[in-house]
């Protein structure tokens, strides 16, 4: 590939798979089973990324292996009821077609293993978006580093990626040990901890001990880490597959105080003028909590649950979306409240109920964030 | 004088060193349409990018920065060349498929030995860095 016997976009992929080896100190290339791609937002992309993607479509590039995407900034069914620009939503679909010419499915998640793309334990992958990332090593057990979106997309043409970080066993060890004396009962309560642990580890790796969360609440948990900190992988005691703590860790213990302060310190609005949730994207038991929820009390304001279109068909075809969306409840696909527009789109203040929502929503979409669980925020 | 380092992305350029001791974020941070530095307090604050021979320690930020870098190659303000410290992914890539000359790792300590306006050879080709 690096001499350009397969096609010029395979050799840049290459070139730059190879430096990122170089810098890194990799032995050698690893083949990977997926991969998956950030950069898909025209917001956080622009102009500059479109041209690359054409560009790079244009050499030929096609995906050696099963790639998909991260969520768009745009529901690419209904981008005009919801009110996206135009000229954004033509930018957008540019964005897609490019992806799509290389052989990429548009599928725009963060969550892809919701929708059957679960790695084994030891599989390597390269996958990017952060959460995605945190969730395929920590919960699944696979083996990803962070990657960039370029860099992402460059595995995906090559099917391989350079053996360093994470995909050494060797280099998955906690530094952190992370007891949690709370009472942690629901998704936010998770987030909240995410964030703590975020900003303490870093890029490190923390370990935890005497909580056991479900799926669900490791996504929330995870997704905060990632954001607040960049971590990419974690351990909790009895639930995940692996376990390995460095002797030297050092000792932390994230209490209901700090946690109450930081949800405090967090909250600058009042009241909302969108509701969200899927942050990240939404399963199909959160659906149905959320549809159990609405139906007791429907809800008067602009509600997005965020999701995936798999997901989104799955529960129009079960009814799940009809009992949502009589209740005032809107499932948009593709997306999400962080990457779509949304300081273009009108809106200010909007609730959330997931941690890694409230790093990104002041700087990326210029927002007010209220934060609470769920049935904190729904009637706000 | 001349000094060795470590090739990122090849290629051999001449111009103007411009040295800062912190890190650079290309999204958000630099303006693609003038290769000026929008980050407040930033050291190259107002400054332009523009045919330097940027020296800096290593990217931050988002890796959309390496697109912003493209974005600046094609508006004709990218930087002429780049030498950091330690290279990652960010700077990296985007001086690959920007087709910067880039080199990393210098046997000097190029921010105390480069000074703002010096003219300076970026040689991407054979790891060296001359001035």
């Amino acid at each position: 590939m690096l001499h350009g016997k397969e096609g010029e976009a395979k050799q840049k992929a290459m070139e730059i798979l190879v430096a990122l080896g170089r810098i890194y100190g990799a032995s050698r290339m690893i083949r990977i089973s997926s991969a998956q791609i950030a950069g898909v937002s025209y917001k956080t992309i622009g102009d500059a990324g479109l041209e690359y993607l054409r560009h790079m479509a244009a050499l030929g590039g096609r995906v050696e292996i099963p790639s998909f995407l991260n969520p768009a900034g745009m529901d690419t069914e209904q981008w005009e009821a919801m009110g996206v620009p135009e000229d954004f939503a033509k930018k957008q679909i540019e964005v897609l077609d490019a992806y799509a010419t290389m052989g990429i499915r548009t599928t725009c998640t963060c969550t892809p293993y919701l929708i059957g793309i679960r790695p084994k334990e030891g599989e390597h992958i390269a996958w990017s978006e952060s959460s995605a990332v945190s969730f395929a090593n920590s919960v699944l057990g696979a083996r990803t580093n962070r990657e960039g979106g370029p860099s992402a997309l460059c595995a995906a043409l090559c099917g391989v990626t350079p053996m360093y970080g994470l995909h050494l066993k060797e280099n998955r060890v906690a530094n952190l040990l992370v007891h949690v004396d709370a009472n942690l009962e629901n998704k936010t309560d998770y987030s909240i901890v995410g964030l703590l642990v975020g900003k303490k580890v870093k890029k490190g790796i923390p370990a935890f001990k005497g909580i056991k969360p479900n799926e669900t609440q490791m996504k929330y948990m995870g997704a905060a880490m990632a954001a607040s900190g960049s971590v990419a992988l974690y351990f909790v005691e009895g639930v995940t597959s692996e376990w390995n703590v460095s002797p030297d860790a050092e000792k932390i213990t994230i209490t209901q105080k700090e946690m109450d302060e930081l949800k405090a310190k967090i909250n600058d609005a009042d009241s909302a003028d969108l509701i969200t949730t899927g942050c990240p994207h939404a399963s199909i038991s959160e659906l149905e909590e959320i549809a159990e929820m609405l139906e007791k009390k429907p809800v008067k304001k602009p509600f997005w649950i965020c999701l995936s279109r798999n997901i989104k068909d799955e529960a129009v075809k079960s009814g799940l979306a009809a009992r949502i969306e009589k209740n005032g409840g809107t499932l948009v696909a593709d997306t999400c409240m962080v990457v779509a527009p949304l300081e273009r789109m009108g809106f200010k203040s909007p609730a959330i109920d997931s941690g890694k929502a409230t790093v990104y929503l002041p700087t990326m979409c210029r927002q007010k964030v209220l934060f609470g669980r769920l049935e904190e925020i729904l009637w706000k | 004088m001349e000094i060795s380092a470590r090739i990122i992305s090849k290629g051999k350029a001449v111009g103007k060193a411009m040295v800062s001791a912190e890190p650079i974020s290309f999204l958000g941070s630099v303006d693609p349409k003038t290769g000026i530095v929008l980050e407040k307090g930033h050291p190259l604050e107002g400054k332009s990018v523009a045919d330097k021979i940027l020296v800096f320690p290593h990217g931050k930020g988002s890796t959309v920065g390496s697109y912003v870098m493209l974005g600046m190659k094609k508006n004709g303000v990218a930087p002429a060349a780049i030498v950091n410290l330690e290279a990652e992914t960010i700077i990296a890539v985007g001086a690959i498929i920007s087709e910067i000359p880039m080199v990393d790792k210098p046997e000097g300590d190029v921010l105390e030995l480069l000074k703002n306006g010096m003219e300076v050879t970026v040689d991407a080709e054979k790891g060296k860095i001359s001035w």
